[in-house]
């Protein structure tokens, strides 16, 4: 899978001098890319210091903070796009976020494993959790507390009022648009508020 | 690490009157201060660095004839070091009214012929940055790379942005605050009471009568001190620790290594520190307030800024709270400006902001840096 495909991919839903929020940033290598590629500025919310510190060395503006904590630095409707990568499944008030997100930014992107990935029902079935390239970890020493598909994510976006924009599943580096539900192991929406 | 040549400080001169916020003009005074690096062709590698509370312009570095007197901010400051004095020329300003030579208190007023004692002027953060602003004048720098302070120099570094908004590129405010808050000027009055009750105050012309308020002074010390540390790392250091292995059933007696170590803290600090320098200096915290004219917003306080920000604050310091920083990103990014923020997790509390930790020192060398970086594009 490559990393920077996807994010290349990622980078690609967000219109050209958008002004961006990326909660869960990591490195910043995303925001840097969208400065220089796309002319985009914004700023990055992480936690970790080693990430934080990544960020800055990069040059993006990052902000350490928890996002367990919520959203309270931004106000209303200040971003054209905020991403959340492979953030959203780490984080105990998932719903909330999701809602934050959509208050702060006009569009939102928001990417995170699909539990419902063939090989992962494959394990289920077998009667152990799945542990894959993307799911790594075992049940009990994983950050991913909340596990959901595809197919779910439409249905949480509908109950908070979110239009999807666009969906798709990613696979090794690749656009799954072809039932992403069962064929890729990340899905990918990007929404608005309805 | 090479090791830096020794230091010196300078002083500059001022005969053209500071109009101060009070309404009142310091008339005439001279300014301490010192520089490390060399400032390039282009005169635009120069840093600012803002002093707090008890510090002086000996940032970095030591004296030829006094190699055990460190610099304040040596760990950060110097050749190698997060602000790298082989790229930057730092310049650190004694701010008037302090005591390490530049025109304070216990100097001759030019209307009198006698110290000012209490009477000179209360002076505050802006009535310092302008005061600095001169000597960056004097030394040709129109523009600085960075501004950059910590807990009451980060007011300074904030006040510059807002003062001279064009005058930096960036601002490095660390520990600080956008204002005290009501506990902070508590713990302020209390430290003024304890040396303005002190008989030997003499209502501030104490030098006439060849005394110093050192109990007041020793007291109001004490209790900063305390405000300094986290719980955690005076549990740490302390506990309850004794001094002997008994109790001595005393209520005078040192009993506790805490009251021991605060109790030293507070006899050196009397020793080299004025009683009217801490009254100035901790009324000029309690007014820094750039949010006051805005009817308490800071975000349009903050609308006049035009650096890039680096914020730093710690976990544990409870004096100035990482929720005060968060204050001020919080108003730069209502005014799309460019911040970084790191919240450091250090155990040390507000005295965090002087100590060596890694993640602190890493953030800022890396924006360093950057700033030193651009200066070469």
């Amino acid at each position: 899978m490559s990393q920077r495909q996807a994010m290349e991919i990622i980078a690609a839903l967000v219109p050209e001098g958008s002004r961006v929020l990326d909660l869960g940033c990591g490195d910043g290598a995303l925001l840097a890319l969208l400065r220089d590629r796309r002319g985009c500025r914004g700023y990055g919310v992480e936690l970790d210091d080693a990430k934080v510190l990544a960020g800055v060395q990069r040059g993006v503006n990052v902000l350490q903070r928890n996002l367990e904590e919520g959203l309270s630095l931004f106000e209303d409707n200040s971003f054209d796009v905020v991403l959340q990568l492979d953030t959203l499944q780490n984080l105990r008030n998932t719903e909330a976020m999701l809602q934050e997100t959509a208050r702060v930014g006009r569009i939102g992107i928001v990417s995170f494993p699909n539990f419902a990935h063939w090989p992962n029902r494959l394990q289920v079935l077998r009667g152990r959790m799945p542990v894959t390239k993307v799911l790594p970890y075992q049940w009990y020493d994983t950050p991913n507390i909340r596990v959901g598909t595809f197919a779910d994510f439409r249905i949480l976006a509908e109950k908070n009022g979110l239009r999807i924009l666009d969906a798709f599943g990613l696979h090794e580096g690749e656009v799954v648009r072809h039932a992403p539900n069962l064929r890729a192991s990340t899905a990918v929406f990007k929404f608005e508020r309805r | 690490m090479p090791m830096p040549g020794p230091v010196s400080a300078q002083q500059m001169h001022f005969a053209e009157p500071l109009p101060l916020r009070s309404g009142a003009v310091l008339r005439d005074y001279t300014l301490m201060f010192e520089t490390y690096g060399t400032l390039n062709a282009a005169r635009s590698n120069a840093v600012l660095v803002c002093h707090a509370l008890n510090a002086s312009h000996h940032v970095a570095g030591v004296y030829a004839d006094q190699p055990k007197n460190v610099g304040w901010w040596d760990n950060l400051i110097g050749p190698g070091k997060p602000l790298d004095t082989d790229r930057f020329f730092v310049v650190c300003v004694n701010n008037p009214g302090s005591c390490f030579g530049s025109t304070g208190p216990m100097h001759v007023n030019p209307d009198t012929g006698h110290p000012y004692g209490s009477d000179f002027p209360v002076v505050t953060v802006e009535d310092w940055v302008d005061a600095q602003a001169r000597v960056l004048d004097r030394l040709g720098i129109t523009q600085l790379a960075a501004v950059m302070g910590g807990s009451l120099g980060g007011m300074q570094a904030l006040s510059w942005t807002l003062q001279y908004p064009e005058r930096m590129r960036h601002a490095l405010v660390i520990a600080s605050a956008p204002n005290l808050s009501a506990q902070n000027i508590a713990f302020n009055e209390v430290a003024r009471r304890a040396i303005v009750t002190d008989p030997d105050f003499h209502g501030g012309h104490f030098y006439a009568h060849g005394v110093v308020p050192k109990r007041g002074l020793t007291v109001a010390r004490m209790i900063g001190h305390i405000t300094y540390l986290s719980d955690d790392s005076m549990e740490a250091k302390f506990g309850r620790t004794l001094r002997a292995a008994e109790l001595s059933y005393s209520t005078q007696e040192i009993e506790f290594q805490i009251e021991s170590y605060l109790r030293y803290q507070g006899d050196k600090f009397s020793a080299y520190f004025d009683a009217n320098t801490y009254l100035l200096i901790t009324r000029a915290l309690d007014y820094f307030d750039p949010a006051r004219d805005y009817e308490g917003n800071l975000s349009s306080a903050l609308s006049r800024a035009q650096a890039k920000f680096l914020v730093v604050s710690f976990t544990t310091d409870w004096r100035f709270s990482p929720l005060r920083s968060r204050e001020i990103v919080k108003a730069l990014l209502d005014n799309r400006r460019d911040v970084s923020y790191a919240e450091i997790d250090a155990p040390h509390g507000h005295d965090a902001f002087l100590l060596d930790d890694p993640r602190y020192h890493g953030v800022v060398r890396a924006y360093c840096a950057n700033i030193a970086a651009e200066l070469n594009a």
